[in-house]
């Protein structure tokens, strides 16, 4: 029977407001009478009963509720027969609650849209071979399954036959398919574009990269903040002493009505669900941009951050040599630039690979008499002619000279962080070119984001030498840089910046600077997905890809000043409120109920603006 | 000591945590420190001592406050 009247709430709650409508309609047609007062009488019980039997059910495991402050006031009203106030206020309070389930479902849509990517079935290899459609918790580490086109690889696995493209968008964040062939490694969770795979199990359920990344969403989503616990303890005692302090009003001033109103405008929701409700919000964004925040009190401290430490050049940079700038001097260039190919189509030199890449397709030439000087470069015979490669030591061995134009142009490649190769044919200087770490694209916008979301310092750790990372630093307006610097160096670092009272956010690739990770407030492992980085990491950015950090770092902020803003809306409502049952007289149950209700929509409303936050450019 | 993962009806009252809660921690047998009422994902965590309480009897005690359990997973 209770569970009865429980389940049907919702169409309790239309009822009662019906009824409310047929009495007010009757009132001002033909005034009030009976009907009008019967109308809402019983208004008043289909409203009042779930609420009564929720009360009782949570004083029966010892909890004063705001189901039973509603439940009081009720009975109060009946008592001082004012119908219409009992049959509103339950109404409004039925009502609130009808919405404020349809409203919360929405803000925590963004989570459970990710939460059901996860796959639940999976075609597994049988005994006799065939394959058969079986639950996931089914999946043992070492099965054989089968994935066809548009089905969601189950486990994360071995390619063992078959070729495919998968989407890994769930992920990485990445919606380029991805080439799968025999020996590759699937996820679970990703999605076969095109293509059938059989692959082995190697990671099944929550020991999967997806089945980590839900875990620690949905733990996030419900981590408490210490002010969060704060609002917790505080609301077990707070419901209560309302409670109290109504029945004590009563005592003294005998006014049944007034008791009655606190006890109605005493309800602490809005206070209780507004900080949950933007933490979801604000997780549920980011899980949708590939930023997952490990709850919130890494909202709370990357919010305020002010230093960012990138640690090694890799970061960013593309960690691959590519020529910057390329001089040529005096003629037959383009004969030059041959030559320079066919010396360096034999070499393994890193750098190499990049010249080679600068030139594209040349004419090439049999290379003869190859004589590599250790540490300068290679002098060859190519096409009859006496062709050095290398540094400006290797120049000054072979005589060549240097005009004056080559000069500066040597020195200022240098201070730009280059290493130079030079190309002498018969001993006049043809060619220079400045090789060079690349910075990222998009970087130096990322970091003038950065800036403009009021992180004051940013600073790079490298164990490159100095040249070469205040090359990077220049070109991208760092405030810091440091080279030659061991792990243990860069956690030092770290240590003395958070002595300076900063607070640090550590980018890192999650496997050799644990120490530094962990020590920073906000550890963010550029893993792409990977167990490590999910682990280590208290924000992860899903493809690797510190493109997400501005975002991340808006979100952060956007949902910290949401969560001040619903802490504000609820305590302001609540004094609102009892400072007008003090000092006003327009104040009654009905509209506290009103009130009441609006806030707890407020704040969730508020919430839900976080699922449409975009960091402006 | 077992650990469950209870998953509940989608909770929106603020108040219902704190019943869910008390009622959880009610049943002889279930480690109260351990008792974990989540309000987003809508699942109760605890750990339990499956020689005193089955975890139907947990089950049936959050029903008796008013919420429907979806599914429960023991580890």
């Amino acid at each position: 029977m209770q569970r009865l009247i429980l389940g049907a709430k919702d169409k309790l709650a239309l009822a009662s407001g019906l009824l409310i409508a047929l009495a007010f309609l009757n009132r001002w047609t033909v005034g009030s009478g009976p009907l009008f007062e019967w109308a809402l009488i019983l208004a008043s019980i289909i409203g009042a009963l779930p609420i009564a039997i929720q009360a009782f059910q949570a004083l029966r495991v010892k909890v004063v509720t705001i189901d039973l402050l509603v439940t009081i006031a009720v009975l109060g009203a009946f008592a001082i027969r004012n119908f219409e106030e009992s049959a509103i206020v339950t109404f409004l309070f039925l009502f609130g609650a009808y919405l404020e389930q349809r409203t919360l479902n929405k803000t925590r849509s963004a989570i459970k849209e990710l939460v059901e990517l996860a796959p639940e079935t999976a075609l597994k290899q049988m005994e006799d071979g065939e394959f058969v459609e079986v639950d996931v918790e089914d999946v043992e580490v070492g099965d054989i399954l089968l994935v066809k086109t548009g089905a969601k690889v189950p486990v994360d696995g071995t390619v063992v036959s078959g070729e495919g493209s998968v989407n890994e968008a769930s992920i990485t964040g990445e919606s380029l398919p991805v080439a799968k062939e025999q020996g590759s490694t699937v996820y679970a969770g990703t999605i076969l574009d095109n293509g059938t795979l059989q692959i082995a199990a190697d990671r099944v359920g929550e020991d999967t990269t997806f089945g980590k990344i839900i875990e620690l969403v949905e733990e996030a989503q419900d981590s408490k903040s210490e002010a969060e616990r704060f609002i917790d303890r505080f609301a077990k005692y707070y419901t209560p002493a309302v409670l109290v302090i109504g029945f004590a009003v009563w005592l003294f001033s005998k006014d049944l009505e007034l008791a009655i109103t606190i006890l109605v405008l005493g309800c602490p929701g809005a206070l209780v669900i507004g900080v949950p409700v933007s933490n979801v919000a604000g997780i549920g964004n980011g899980a949708r941009h590939g930023v997952l925040f490990k709850g919130s009190e890494v909202i709370g401290d990357f919010s305020r951050l002010d230093t960012v430490v990138f640690d090694k050049t890799g970061t960013l940079t593309a960690g691959v040599p590519a020529v910057t700038e390329t001089k040529y001097y005096g003629e037959d260039s383009a004969e030059a630039l041959g030559y320079l190919a066919s010396i360096e189509r034999e070499s393994d030199h890193p750098l190499a690979k990049a010249v080679l890449e600068a030139i594209g397709d040349v004419r090439v030439f049999p290379v003869e008499a190859t004589e590599v000087v250790k540490g300068a470069g290679v002098v060859a015979t190519v096409n009859g002619r006496r062709v050095a490669v290398g540094n400006a030591a290797l120049m000054e061995r072979e005589n060549v000279k240097l005009s004056a134009e080559a000069e500066d142009d040597l020195a200022r490649l240098e201070a730009q962080g280059n290493s130079l190769v030079l190309t002498a044919v018969d001993g006049e200087l043809k060619i220079l070119m400045g090789v060079r770490d690349q910075i990222r694209p998009g970087v130096k916008a990322v970091l003038n984001k950065l800036k403009r979301l009021k992180v004051k310092n940013l600073v790079m750790l490298s164990g490159d030498n100095q040249g070469t990372v205040d090359a990077v630093s220049r070109e991208l307006g760092l405030t810091e840089a440091h080279g030659n610097m061991l792990p243990e160096e860069k956690a030092g670092y770290i240590k003395s910046l958070l002595e300076q009272g900063r607070i640090v956010a550590f980018v890192g690739d999650g496997v050799n600077d644990s120490p530094s990770l962990a020590l920073a407030q906000i550890g963010i492992a550029m893993g792409g997905g990977t167990d490590v980085a999910v682990e280590t990491s208290d924000v992860v950015l899903m493809n690797s890809n510190i493109g997400r950090l501005p975002h991340a770092l808006g979100l952060a902020k956007a949902t910290a000043r949401n969560m001040k803003q619903n802490i504000l809306i609820a305590v302001g409502v609540v004094l609102v409120l009892l400072a007008s049952v003090l000092w006003s007289d327009w104040m009654n149950m009905s509209i506290g109920m009103l009130v009441h209700e609006g806030s707890i929509l407020a704040v969730i409303l508020n919430g839900m603006r976080l699922l449409r936050y975009r960091l402006r450019d | 000591m077992r650990t469950a993962t209870i998953q509940l009806e989608s909770l929106t009252c603020p108040s219902c945590m704190q019943k869910i809660e008390a009622a959880v921690k009610a049943v002889p047998g279930v480690d109260t420190t351990t008792v974990q009422v989540l309000f987003n994902s809508s699942k109760v965590k605890l750990d339990f001592n499956e020689a005193e309480v089955s975890v139907e009897e947990i089950e049936n005690a959050i029903r008796r406050v008013g919420y429907e359990v979806q599914k429960t997973r023991v580890k």
